[in-house]
């Protein structure tokens, strides 16, 4: 509040241009070229097509990035609890699935959900179901594993195992890191009034742990969502493949590819918008 | 101190505990009696906090034996949360629970170990607040509390589990000294009602005001132990000569 801090008198001009430079043009451009698209939506017959036909995908595209997303935090906050337990099987199985998952392309992983550890898994649970059917009070259970049939899991399903798969291993370290930011004396302070190393987990660490990352946790929805476009790989009707579709029957790329843009933009944008707007209240909150 | 052996509530016997290379206890032996007030004093290094650390079982020495009002903490079998529940520990960083408020600090463990109900954990958790002389902050978040309302609080959470044993390991060192006072006067009136403490500090203040025995340590041992007043006017050993000489 000093006199002294006070800009010199001509520099009072250089943060105006300063602002004006600062100025955000890329989403002034952004919002202008959807303006366009939109408007082409509206006016333009091939365009009416393109959003027409790709824009049922939308649907497709939400509910596996979504159920995908519920299952990786799931079994990213499992693995994570592994990462940083002192069990050494825990750990190790942990570690060896982050490690795993980490160094395999999302594709390759998408295509062994759907094609192999959907289908062996189900395998496995059916011998299951069979063997139990033999004992008495399980054999409603059993029953119930051997109803199990490959062919009801369709494509959409596989795709979203196996992008489950893959996040959750990006969650795991999402946890992980949450986790071991927490300042150690929380650990010793619960630990000193007696919980126990689950009770310090769940009512002190992990509470503050998962206010640290929402952020992160945000950005991973956006970069699922942006991934759910390999599960056209497995023919499943989301933007992408409906968008591959309609190029291959009208040649109209630049119609297809600019709406399947449009389409993923807007909610990856709005999706990080959303994120900012958490960010600042829960950073202003204690 | 074997003579009146049913009043010791903390057996130390020849307790090592080594963090690889680092030897932070060589063979230290104390006891500590019913209602006793014992302070700990010794340079930086020395091991107090691992001894400390080691009754409540946050560390689990390597040799030696530790009995804690009956029970064994070197035993296998041995409950670590019963142990802990009786052992209240107050810290130098004092460690609130930042994402709970100043009451919910305080009933938490209460709900969890003791498994008290909502209404009884809280009735208890404003008598100690009263006690520690901030009832009015019942409804604060951590962050809103100075140094010294934050460790008082600490002291709170702790005492309403019921311990019967409080160790205290620097509790006033992160403090500006203004607030100081407030939490040395909480301690003092503790040790006053009985309270077994252990007590790891370099103030003088309360060593006057309250210890019952003095215990200086270096290098992971005991080097010398007395009364607060033959401690500081006729200290013998020459370790302990010269490190009187840079605190007092
Ligand atoms: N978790 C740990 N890992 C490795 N070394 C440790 C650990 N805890 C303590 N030490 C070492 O053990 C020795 C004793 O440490 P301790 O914390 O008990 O000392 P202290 O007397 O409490 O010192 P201070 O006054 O600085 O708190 C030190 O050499 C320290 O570096
Ligand atoms: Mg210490």
């Amino acid at each position: 509040m000093t006199a002294s801090i006070e800009q010199p008198q001509e520099g009072k001009i250089i943060p105006v241009i300063n602002n004006f430079s600062k100025w955000p043009w890329w989403a002034l451009a952004i919002g202008l070229a959807a303006l366009v698209i939109i408007y082409n939506f509206i006016t333009n017959q091939s365009y009416n097509d393109a959003i027409s036909y790709i824009g049922t995908g939308v649907i497709t595209t939400i509910r596996v990035t979504l159920t995908a997303y519920s299952m990786a935090l799931v079994g990213g906050l499992i693995l994570g609890l592994g990462r940083v337990s002192k069990n050494v099987l825990y750990y190790n199985i942990a570690t060896f699935y982050v490690e795993l998952m980490r160094g395999i392309p999302m594709l390759v992983i998408i295509l062994y959900g759907a094609f192999v550890v959907v289908p062996v898994g189900l395998n496995i649970l059916t011998t299951l179901g069979n063997w139990l059917i033999g004992i008495s009070f399980l054999a409603g259970v059993g029953q119930a594993l051997t109803q199990l049939d490959i062919q009801k899991i369709d494509m959409s399903g596989r795709a979203i195992a196996g992008l489950a798969m893959g996040y959750a291993a990006f969650e795991a370290e999402v946890f992980r890191a949450g986790i071991q930011s927490i300042d150690k004396g929380q650990m010793e302070a619960a630990r000193s009034l007696g919980m126990n190393y689950v009770q310090a987990m769940r009512f002190v660490i992990l509470p503050q742990a998962l206010r640290r990352v929402l952020p992160p946790l945000g950005n991973d929805l956006i970069a699922i969502l942006k991934d759910s476009s390999l599960i056209s790989a497995l023919a499943v009707n989301d933007i992408t493949q409906l968008g591959k579709k309609f190029r291959a029957r009208s040649f109209s790329s630049f119609e297809a590819y600019n709406t399947m843009a449009f389409l993923y933009l807007t909610m990856t944008i709005s999706l990080s918008m959303l994120v900012k707007f958490i960010e600042r209240k829960t950073s202003r909150g204690r | 101190m074997a003579a009146n052996s049913d009043n010791v509530i903390i057996t130390i016997e020849n307790v090592t505990k080594n963090f690889g290379k680092s030897h932070a206890l060589r063979g230290v032996t104390t006891n500590v009696k019913k209602g006793e007030v014992l302070m700990i004093i010794g340079p930086s290094g020395s091991g107090k906090s691992t001894l400390l650390r080691c009754i409540n079982m946050l560390e689990l020495p390597d040799t030696g034996s530790i009995v804690v009002d009956g029970i064994s903490v070197m035993e296998k079998k041995t409950n670590i949360n019963a142990v802990r529940a009786e052992v209240g520990m107050v810290f130098q960083q004092f460690n609130l629970f930042p994402h709970l408020s100043v009451l919910e600090n305080i009933v938490l463990a209460q709900k969890v170990v003791r498994k008290r109900s909502t209404a009884e954990a809280e009735k208890v958790a404003r008598q100690q607040l009263q006690h520690v002389g901030i009832p009015e902050k019942a409804d604060a978040y951590p962050n809103e509390l100075s140094g010294g309302q934050q460790q008082r609080v600490a002291i709170a959470r702790a005492l309403a589990m019921n311990p019967r044993i409080m160790l205290f390991d620097e509790p006033t060192s992160a403090l500006d000294p203004e607030m100081i006072k407030e939490v040395l006067d909480v301690m003092v009136s503790l040790a006053k009602e009985g309270m077994t403490m252990v007590v790891v500090s370099h103030e003088m203040g309360f060593a006057k005001a309250a210890a019952n025995r003095i215990v200086f340590m270096d290098q992971g041992k005991i080097v010398e132990e007395g009364s607060p007043v033959d401690f500081f006017t006729n200290p013998k050993s020459d370790r302990t000569k010269a490190f009187l000489s840079k605190i007092l």
